[in-house]
């Protein structure tokens, strides 16, 4: 195996060559090559988020004028259920970490695969039969679940659509997220190649380090709690239903034990991967490694204790109520930390404005108001006025899209040539760039002046006076979807027939950058021996500073 | 050389880093322990809302039995660890009766718990059973929370079994011996995890009157 791994390497397609005996299709879902199922991630997820485009897609034309436009109301909440479900679950949560965490984990710490590449292989298993199960419970008799993703008990118990196998996915898809956050802490303990310190490690490695501890520690309680769900249904066993003593606040309490959690698992590698691109481009090396470093540990451990902020009008109590809020707040300071060293990382930098740079410039932006926003929901009293209501929408989607889908984006463009070896043409990417970020705050920003007038979330009518605001959003979908096509056909026309790619097209400094495009299937010859920290600009900024 | 850097792969299979293999099955150990605490976090909050619902059903329970069960499930922790004692100084065939043993005692767990349940169905306790529906609410709860706690242990010793008479196999076969016998700590760890969730839900529904 060694031998002929090694004679690979001369090879001009890298790992492509290496199927490893299998053919066709069967060399991809029986390998467990890290970079392969990395790329197994990204088609399967590709598929379930532009099906999940698709859904906002039909939501947003249903909005376009009151009373009924496109679909029937239960077709809506079956629309926002499965939109929501997707999003989170098939798209958000291993969006990073299963995609670029997967292909480039073991290359930025200079190991050869992950700790456990079976385990690995099974997580993208259990992915696809979660996903798989998701999408049939649509089809299935007794309709798709129009529950909204977060199953609120009782109505999960008493509907009569096909909550069952959803929960029974989404079961399934935690089950993957756990496998990978083992796999991951792992590996980032046990394989880091010598030299290769903790605070040598690339900060994209620290963010899916902490994304990994939040992923083992906080998806069992979702696991158990939809387990709850499912034996109450299946049996009628009385746990969250109050009709046999059951408090359903209770189950609000574990459902957002986990998924407020969660949500740092969808933001914290997004926020990694701005670290990660922005010194590049800057060429300067980051500012406040061990900050961002240590923030991302923070964000994970003081993210885990403020679920309840999503539940301050169900009823609890004001000392409640106020450490719940506190703790929100204290959650903006190390987000806050992070973006200050970014933009610290800029100043005197010497900017190279390529496509990934603009990606990661709307996210920092996007993500300041998502941020902002939230701080504002944090306020008790703000709270209460808009709890439920299209602010808080508009707030999660500048987050979670405006920050997670744009950072993922980002990726995209940044690692693209590295991953499949060709360059994409620059000019389709920069319209696509900026018709996605047009389109998302067209869509997005108009959902704040909703909320503040008080557009509850998830109805299907409304009032005629918020239809200026819902048509203007509505053409931002429209614009965002075109950006997102461009950019779909621009990068599959560059794996088709794009340039080949040199190694490093970047001037990156990360060991990523040190082997070939596309990498080989072993990653590294020899095991490098690390020496410097990981965004070692000084010899060119030293340059800078004699020659200005 | 990279093959002689401690920790790290030659290929991406031929590595052998035991640290690493248990530091991942303790945090596989850790992500059970938090599946459980989601439960035992429901069971404090309803013991805490129904306290005299609660030490009125805990009655209905054997104690004896749970006693039996307890003291089955220790010896059986016992047995395997001293499995991996035995595989460590190269005693296969104790090693292989004592993993039987804990198979053994784990089935005589739930030979124990099929009929506690079988009898608990008799006199109308199970979930929507009318007798069990005409009780006080906290009762329901308590009743709920014991099939349901007791219910996913049983189907851990279950998982535990499958687990142990794997590794039975792979010593029989020689793939666990005297220098590598890590996918037995493993097996033994998990069957430890089994046996500390009993410990937590004995008292908490057997003896907490």
């Amino acid at each position: 195996m060694t031998q002929e791994a090694v004679s690979v390497h001369a090879g001009t397609r890298g790992f492509y060559e290496d199927t490893g005996k299998r053919t066709g299709i069967r060399a991809w879902i029986f390998s467990t090559d890290h970079k392969r199922i990395g790329l197994l991630y990204l088609m399967t997820m590709g598929v379930f988020f532009l099906l999940a485009v698709a859904f906002g897609f039909v939501m947003r034309l249903e909005m376009l004028s009151p009373g009924k436009t496109v679909v029937e109301a239960q077709t809506y909440n079956t629309l926002f259920t499965l939109h929501g479900i997707m999003m989170i679950f098939l798209f958000i949560i291993p969006g990073l970490p299963a995609v670029f965490g997967n292909f480039f984990l073991p290359i930025l710490i200079g190991a050869k695969d992950v700790f456990f590449p079976r385990l690995n292989l099974l997580s993208w298993w259990l992915f696809l039969a979660g996903g798989l199960l998701a999408l049939v419970s649509v089809f299935l008799p007794g309709g798709a679940a129009d529950t909204g993703w977060t199953f609120y008990v009782p109505y999960s118990v008493r509907t009569s659509t096909n909550v069952l196998p959803a929960l029974i996915a989404a079961f399934i898809l935690g089950f993957s997220s756990i496998l990978t956050g083992l796999n991951f802490i792992t590996t980032i303990h046990r394989m880091r190649a010598p030299g290769m310190g903790w605070f040598r490690m690339p900060l994209f490695a620290w963010s899916l380090y902490a994304t990994a501890w939040v992923q083992v520690l906080a998806t069992p309680i979702i696991g158990i709690t939809l387990l709850l769900v499912m034996v109450e249904r299946w049996f009628g066993v009385g746990i969250f239903d109050p009709t046999l003593g059951g408090d359903p606040v209770l189950y609000q309490h574990l459902f957002w034990i986990y998924s407020h959690p969660a949500v740092y698992i969808m933001i914290l590698p997004g926020l990694g991967v701005v670290s990660e691109i922005l010194p590049v481009f800057a060429r300067r090396t980051i500012f406040g490694y061990k900050f961002i470093a240590f923030s991302s540990v923070a964000i994970a451990a003081v993210g885990s204790l403020v679920w309840a902020h999503h539940m301050f009008t169900v009823g609890m109590s004001n000392t409640g109520m106020f450490v719940f809020s506190l703790l929100t707040f204290l959650v903006s300071i190390p987000s806050a930390i992070k973006v200050f060293n970014w933009v610290a990382t800029l100043y005197k930098g010497s900017i190279v404005l390529e496509v990934p740079l603009l990606f990661i410039l709307s996210f920092i932006i996007q993500f300041s108001i998502g941020g902002f926003t939230g701080l504002m929901l944090g306020a008790l009293a703000v709270n209460i006025h808009v709890q439920d209501t299209y602010f808080v929408v508009g707030h999660f989607h500048y987050v979670m899209f405006g920050g997670t889908g744009f950072g993922l984006f980002a990726a995209m463009h940044y690692w693209f040539p590295k991953m499949f070896g060709r360059m994409y043409n620059k000019g389709p990417a920069l319209a696509s760039w900026f018709l996605t970020t047009v389109g998302f705050n067209m869509l997005y920003f108009p959902f704040f002046f909703l909320g503040y007038f008080g557009m509850p979330r998830r109805y299907y009518d409304y009032l005629p006076e918020f239809q200026t605001y819902h048509l203007i959003s509505t053409v931002g979908s429209w614009v965002l979807v075109l950006g997102i096509i461009v950019m779909v056909v621009n990068l599959l026309i560059a794996y088709k027939r794009g340039k080949t790619a040199p190694a490093n097209p970047w001037g990156g400094r990360t060991l990523e950058w040190t082997i070939s495009s596309p990498p080989p299937t072993e990653n590294f010859h020899d095991i490098p021996a690390v020496t410097t920290g990981p965004y070692d600009y000084s010899e060119y900024e030293q340059r800078q500073a004699e020659h200005p | 050389m990279s093959s002689t850097s401690p920790g790290v792969a030659a290929g991406p299979h031929a590595h052998r880093d035991d640290v690493g293999s248990r530091l991942g099955m303790w945090l596989f150990l850790f992500t059970e322990l938090i599946l459980f605490g989601g439960m035992f976090i429901v069971y404090a909050v309803y013991r805490f809302t129904h306290p005299e619902a609660f030490h009125l059903a805990a009655a209905e329970l054997d104690t004896f039995v749970g006693t039996v069960n307890t003291i089955i499930l220790l010896t059986s922790s016992l047995t395997v660890a001293m499995s991996i004692t035995a595989i460590q100084e190269g005693r296969k065939t104790f090693a292989l009766t004592l993993v039987g043993m804990t198979i053994l005692l784990a089935l005589a767990f739930l030979v124990n718990k099929y009929f506690e349940w079988g009898h608990k169905f008799d006199v109308g306790i199970y979930p929507g059973a009318p007798e069990l529906l005409a009780q006080p609410q906290g009762v329901i709860l308590y009743f709920g929370l014991y099939f349901v706690m007791t219910g996913l242990h049983a189907l851990h010793v279950i998982i535990g079994m499958g687990v142990l008479i794997y590794d039975f196999e792979a010593i029989r076969r020689g793939t666990i011996n005297a220098t590598s016998f890590v996918r037995l700590e493993s097996g033994a760890l998990y069957w430890h995890l089994v046996d500390i969730i009993w410990i937590f839900l004995f008292p908490l529904f057997y003896l907490l009157h």
